[in-house]
């Protein structure tokens, strides 16, 4: 294949990528979307491997395609959709570490000629990006993982003084980045290098261990967008136009998820990175906000009865459906309530879960339609016209004192107003705090009733006195 | 333990303390229970019903006692009863302390343990076990029911062929839970409903169940402790009664649920107001048993005064007898369930617990009422006002907030011309597409439905191992080490690619309709 079949092979992938990110705009076209991805990726290979560039070593392409292509299926199948948070973030991790190694390839490369010393150190400087982009990426990302499957505490890592650290971090790689231009420029900057990538493995720890476990939806959009803009890097290094366009369109989705993350938590990005969510501010006034009412339990029967007596349900799923696998019960419960005429819906914070989406994903695996399935805008006006709301494992997303206590760590964040309805009913597993540390004073508002115990129990119990 | 209900001996009672449903769980909760053959007979619930959910039938009282040891009972115990009670029992009814001083004394003489249902202090927790609570809401609903008994009239107007007729006009003094219930009783039959209560913060209360509150244009708040009335002054008073006197004239059914803890139920409806009243009307005064809240009430009688009908039962509960046994064993099964925590059928008398100390009157043959003053739980806690005032950081921004997107355009656009004097023509060809793809992807992005987010994060990182293309041209290098890393970069972004189209795909195939 020529160079010129090549590169219209790139543009076509190009577009189709374009494309698929297109397709996702609503659920119709977003399976077409996938399959025009699938279609570029096989493309833009297919084109590259008896492209110009691949002269040997076809066979070592096709076993690692076969083994890599085998797992990612296996992967794919074996996840259960609680856990894609995970598996995103450690899909992440693999394009950071490609980066890494992609760049460190490419440095060993000394055939490239270049015509001027500014072209050969821009190339150095972008061989140098890139493996740094790839290194944080790949140690975010492998820690994010941690954290989201529970192997790491989800709790802040906050060491002393872990801004000046990070700027540290920041003085040393550009320092780094100097020595390895000077070496690079005579044939050598292996050491900078490599001592540069630990020191961005470094910064990619501490970077996301000090962030709280709340904050997880921004940071697994923005490792996505780093992913991205890593691909982005080693596209200016290997002078390869598609790898540009496909980083910056997936860099550029990355960062504009985690603005919409950011905005939905009313935080601002950089507090976000800065980490230590929910322990640092507001340490003094916060007490006023100490709760002195009582919580007022119930049981399931008597849910059960609440709900079928009433004419308008609202569904506020949070992270503990996920950890209880509950949602295919409340699929069963959704099912009962109306096939007695009852008008359920499901509101959706947009960060509730871990992850962009995720309460959809859920809510979709246990075949909720997504008709009835509502984002936090088009319903938060309906609330005082609904006669029940259940707040599934959620807190952060309900609390009023974001509206009402300015000095809440939460203040400011745009909530699901449930306790505007008639009653609230929250399925709890005890009195601890969300993840953001604060207390909820809806618990113990008068219209709030409490469902303790693991939500998945509870739910099934209010499906059989439903149905009874 | 064991649990002994016997039949209620006071005449005209029919209510019993447990039901055959709350029977069957207090068994669950390691108890067992017995009760006086026909105690449930006149609340409609049968000896046989009773043993079908495990309840042993005794026949003969005296039998029954003294088998027991926990005796659930409705009212207050009789003298005969008195004299079955022993030490090792523990009493639960209503006691009225406050009223019935010399009952006390004869009780505690016993050196049994009595919890009083009427002393549960009206705190959040309690609730459930607010037995007061429970039989006002039957009062209410039942004083409205009484009153369409003896009203000649529909509660609901209607246009009929045969004419119209208007809808009744019921006002509700005193929006407490028999105000209330009765408020929505009388709403869902149909009629024109107003309210009136001295304490203001019922007023939303009132309106939410789509009733008229009625507004004195005086500040005084009547609310007292524990969520109940007050006494108010003299001038609040006579602009109250104005108030009713020129109601009574339009309506055509009062009903009066005001009452003071502890004191003689105010006066309200005069006898002039009566006069005014339409003939025909109603009144039910729901405070006859303290007194009354009309002039002409007369205890446990309906009279007719001035053509005016005056409801004055005390025994509107029971009058219902079947649905206040089920409320009234459900607030005692609650009760039980805070004594008994570790549901082996032992009861403690735990007098840490804010409710069960409210209602122990009597400790072993100890009177211990009154209980220390209740505290308000549900109230807010109180503001803090000597907080440390929020120092206000509003940092002046250093470039004015109008003019910063024009600034962030200007040094963008130097730092890409500083570029551009530097970088070569081949770089700048390439920074061209990137910073086109980057608006693309901005525009693209936006338009992502909310509810896909997660299936565009793995498309999005599938496609980001679009990097496999540079470690394909590399695999082609001179040297074993950088072939084999190509050949490893190949691998993981392989299991990237096909691992985040598949999950994408399985993500999407659930997305449906």
């Amino acid at each position: 294949m020529s160079e010129g079949l090549v590169t219209v092979s790139y543009i076509g992938a190009t577009i189709l990528f374009i494309l698929t990110l297109g397709g996702l705009s609503n659920q119709e076209t977003a399976r077409r979307g996938n399959m025009y991805g699938m279609l570029g990726m096989t493309l833009a290979v297919i084109a590259t491997v008896l492209g110009p560039e691949v002269t040997k070593n076809t066979w070592l392409i096709i076993i690692m395609m076969i083994i890599g292509g085998g797992v990612g299926l296996t992967l794919a199948k074996k996840v259960q959709m609680t856990q894609m948070p995970e598996l995103v973030a450690i899909l992440h991790s693999l394009v950071g570490f490609a980066a890494v190694l992609v760049g460190y390839v490419n440095f060993m490369d000394h055939s490239i000629i270049f015509a001027t010393p500014i072209e050969k150190s821009i190339h150095e400087i972008e061989i140098y990006l890139g493996v740094l982009i790839g290194a944080v990426t790949f140690s975010g990302s492998v820690i994010a993982f941690g954290k989201l499957s529970g192997k790491i505490g989800g709790k802040p890592l906050l060491l002393p003084g872990r801004h000046l650290l990070n700027l540290g971090l920041l003085i040393i790689t550009v320092w780094l980045c100097d020595v390895f231009l000077d070496q690079a420029a005579t044939g050598g900057g292996t050491y900078p290098l490599f001592l540069m990538t630990l020191v961005a493995l470094g910064f990619g720890v501490h970077m996301v261990m000090a962030i709280g476990g709340a904050d997880m939806p921004v940071v697994v959009s923005m490792l996505n967008s780093y992913s991205g803009w890593a691909a982005a890097a080693t596209g200016f290094m290997l002078n390869n136009d598609l790898l540009i366009v496909v980083g910056a369109l997936v860099g550029s989705s990355g960062a504009i998820l985690s603005y919409i993350m950011c905005r939905a938590m009313n935080r601002k990005f950089f507090a976000v990175i800065a980490g230590g969510f929910g322990t640092s501010e507001g340490s003094g006034p916060s007490s006023s906000a100490e709760q002195e009412g009582e919580v007022t339990p119930v049981e399931a029967e008597e849910v059960a009865m609440m709900l079928t007596d009433s004419k308008e349900i609202m569904i506020i799923p949070g992270y503990g459906m996920a950890v209880a696998q509950a949602q295919h019960t409340v699929n069963e419960i959704t099912k009962a309530l109306k096939a007695k005429k009852i008008n359920v819906r499901f509101g959706i914070h947009p960060v509730a879960g871990r992850m962009p989406g995720h309460m959809n994903v859920l809510l979709a695996e246990a075949k909720v339609p997504y008709d009835i399935v509502y984002e936090m805008d088009e319903i938060n006006e309906d609330f005082p016209k609904i006669d029940v709301s259940i707040v599934i494992g959620a807190n952060d997303i309900v609390n009023p004192s974001a509206q009402d206590e300015p000095n809440s760590p939460i203040a400011g964040m745009p909530v699901l107003e449930v306790w505007k309805g008639t009653t609230t009913v929250v399925l709890k597993r005890s009195m601890a705090s969300g993840y953001a540390g604060v207390d909820n004073p809806l618990f113990y508002k008068e219209n709030t009733r409490m469902l303790f115990g693991d939500a998945k129990d509870s739910l099934d119990a209010v499906l059989k006195a439903i149905n009874a | 333990m064991r649990i002994g209900v016997p039949r209620e001996l006071y005449s005209g009672e029919k209510r019993v303390a447990t039901t055959p449903e709350v029977a069957g769980q207090l068994q669950k909760l390691g108890f067992t229970i017995a009760i006086e053959a026909g105690a449930g007979k006149l609340a409609n619930f049968s000896d046989d019903s009773y043993a079908k959910a495990g309840v042993e039938i005794i026949k003969d009282g005296d039998e029954l006692w003294k088998s027991s040891d926990i005796i659930l009972k409705v009212r207050a115990p009789a003298d005969d009863e008195i004299s079955l009670l022993k030490d090792k029992h523990t009493l639960i009814s209503f006691i009225w302390p406050a009223q019935n001083s010399e009952l006390m004394d004869k009780l505690a003489a016993t050196k049994a343990t009595i919890l009083a249902m009427d002393s549960i202090p009206r705190i959040s927790r309690a609730q459930k076990m607010d037995a007061l609570s429970s039989m006002a809401n039957i009062a209410g609903y039942r004083a409205v029911v009484e009153a369409a008994q003896h009203f000649g009239r529909f509660f609901t107007g209607q246009i009929t062929a045969a004419g119209k007729i208007p809808p009744a006009k019921v006002l509700v003094i005193g929006a407490g839970v028999a105000g209330l219930a009765a408020i929505g009783a009388a709403k869902s039959m149909g009629a024109i409903v107003r309210a009136f209560d001295t304490r203001p913060e019922v007023k939303e209360q009132v309106e939410s169940i789509d009733a008229e509150f009625l507004m004195l244009e005086f500040e005084e708040d009547g609310s007292g402790e524990g969520g109940y009335a007050k006494t108010m002054s003299d001038e609040f008073i006579r602009a109250e009664m104005e108030l009713f006197a020129q109601q009574a004239k339009e309506v055509d059914i009062i009903i009066t649920t005001a009452l003071i803890p502890g004191r003689p139920a105010p006066e309200l409806i005069t006898q002039e107001m009566v006069e005014s009243m339409k003939d025909g009307s109603i009144v039910v005064d729901l405070a006859a048993e303290q007194g009354g809240n009309c002039k002409l009430t007369k205890r446990d009688k309906v009279v007719i005064k001035h053509g005016v009908t005056i409801i004055g039962y005390t025994d509107l509960p029971s009058r219902l007898a079947a649905q206040s046994s089920q409320l009234y064993g459900t607030n005692l099964r609650h009760l039980l369930t805070d004594m008994c925590p570790d549901k082996d059928g032992v009861i403690t008398v735990n007098m840490e617990d804010e409710a069960v100390r409210g209602g122990t009157v009597i400790n072993n043959g100890e009177i211990t009422w009154p209980p220390p003053a209740p505290k308000l739980s549900a109230a807010p806690a109180a503001k803090k006002t000597d907080a440390a005032p929020v120092v206000a950081e509003i940092k002046k921004p250093l470039i004015p907030v109008a003019i910063q997107p024009y600034v962030m355009m200007l040094a963008a656009g130097l730092c890409l011309y500083g570029l551009g004097t530097v970088a070569p023509p081949s770089f700048m060809s390439h920074f061209t597409v990137f910073v086109l793809s980057c608006f693309i992807g901005y525009m693209v992005i936006w338009n992502v439905s909310p509810s896909l987010h997660t299936p565009l994060m793995s498309v999005t990182n599938a496609v980001s191992s679009i990097i496999i293309i540079g470690a394909l041209t590399q695999v082609s290098s001179e040297g074993f080490f950088p072939v084999m890393l190509a050949g490893f970069a190949i691998l993981i972004t392989s299991i990237n690619i096909t691992g985040g189209f598949a999950v994408t795909r399985r993500m999407l195939e659930m997305f449906r309709k």
